[in-house]
């Protein structure tokens, strides 16, 4: 089973390499850009089948690990 | 006062903690491997400074579920001494020792420079031998120094006195919120701080300035 994790700044939490990336694209003639943020996207693969146990185990990893839930929130999509 | 320095692959200020230790305490100080289950029996430990595990992921959060973090947890909740430095206050933090994070410097620029810091609370472990409100030279060196907590964190940690030095005189090399460039936990008995004291600790190094923070810890040792 193949997972995906998306991990993005909270809301509120500074992102100055977010909007070093907005100048850039800026600076590229891209005008109609209003705001960029910058996250994270983990690809994992699940030796098990079972969606919802598999869901539960990524929360955990999130938690845990992949995440750091002072600054940043997370999103799981199991395929 | 005896010490132990814990050490993860890709620390590179462990050294510089070791001889300042050494230099200071008259006793040489411990080496724990980051694989080791237990720390020995000691007075204070320190996390230092470096790139663990090449700042994977996010700066010592792989550091922080290294096995020897257990040990430290347990320690520190038993009231022994902790003090991270730069690396060393990311993983603390990272382990939940410490609120709030450390972000990507606001600049966006490694930070290498001296800056200078304010004593605000010199009712800690740390910081009794700083006269209230002292300004004091330090070096600082990161790339993720920007602290961050919540507004919520943030009143609990202003309110209780945990924050004991502010980067002061406009030097805040980093964007920290509320210029904040080290925190204690709320029992004071663990400190996360960036700037590096340990590197200006002899004459030879151009000043004395962060002597004050160990001989801190020496008075409460003895």
């Amino acid at each position: 089973m193949k997972a995906r994790v998306i991990v993005t700044l909270k809301n509120g939490v500074l992102d100055p390499q977010g909007k070093a990336i907005e100048g850039a694209l800026g600076g590229l003639g891209f005008a109609d850009v209003r705001s960029v943020r910058q996250g994270k996207v983990f690809d994992v693969e699940l030796t098990g089948s079972d969606k919802d146990a598999a869901r539960a185990e990524l929360t955990k990893m999130c938690e845990k690990l992949l995440a750091n839930t002072v600054i940043e929130n997370y999103a799981i999509e199991i395929d | 006062m005896k010490t132990a320095v814990i050490v993860f692959p890709g620390s590179n200020r462990d050294r510089d903690m070791f001889h300042a230790l050494e230099h200071i305490t008259g006793t040489r100080p411990l080496s724990v491997w980051h694989t080791e289950s237990t720390l020995p029996d000691v007075d204070l430990v320190i996390v230092p400074g470096g790139f663990s595990y090449g700042d994977y992921l996010r700066s010592g959060a792989i550091a922080a579920r290294s096995p020897i973090l257990k040990d430290l947890v347990t320690k520190a909740d038993s009231g022994v001494s902790v003090f991270g430095v730069c690396n060393g206050f990311q993983i603390l933090t990272e382990a939940g020792l410490l609120p709030g994070a450390l972000m990507r410097n606001a600049g966006l620029t490694y930070v290498c420079k001296e800056v200078r810091i304010e004593t605000v609370n010199t009712a800690t472990r740390f910081s009794s031998r700083f006269s209230k409100d002292q300004i004091w030279r330090c070096p600082v060196s990161h790339h993720d120094g920007n602290y961050f907590a919540d507004a919520d964190t943030l009143k609990r940690i202003e309110d209780n006195g945990q924050v004991v030095f502010r980067y002061a005189d406009g030097t805040n090399p980093n964007g920290s919120i509320n210029d904040i460039a080290g925190i204690t936990n709320a029992k004071g008995n663990v400190l996360g701080m960036m700037p590096h004291p340990e590197n200006l600790i002899e004459p030879l190094h151009g000043g004395l300035d962060g002597r004050i923070l160990f001989e801190s810890l020496l008075d409460k040792a003895a």
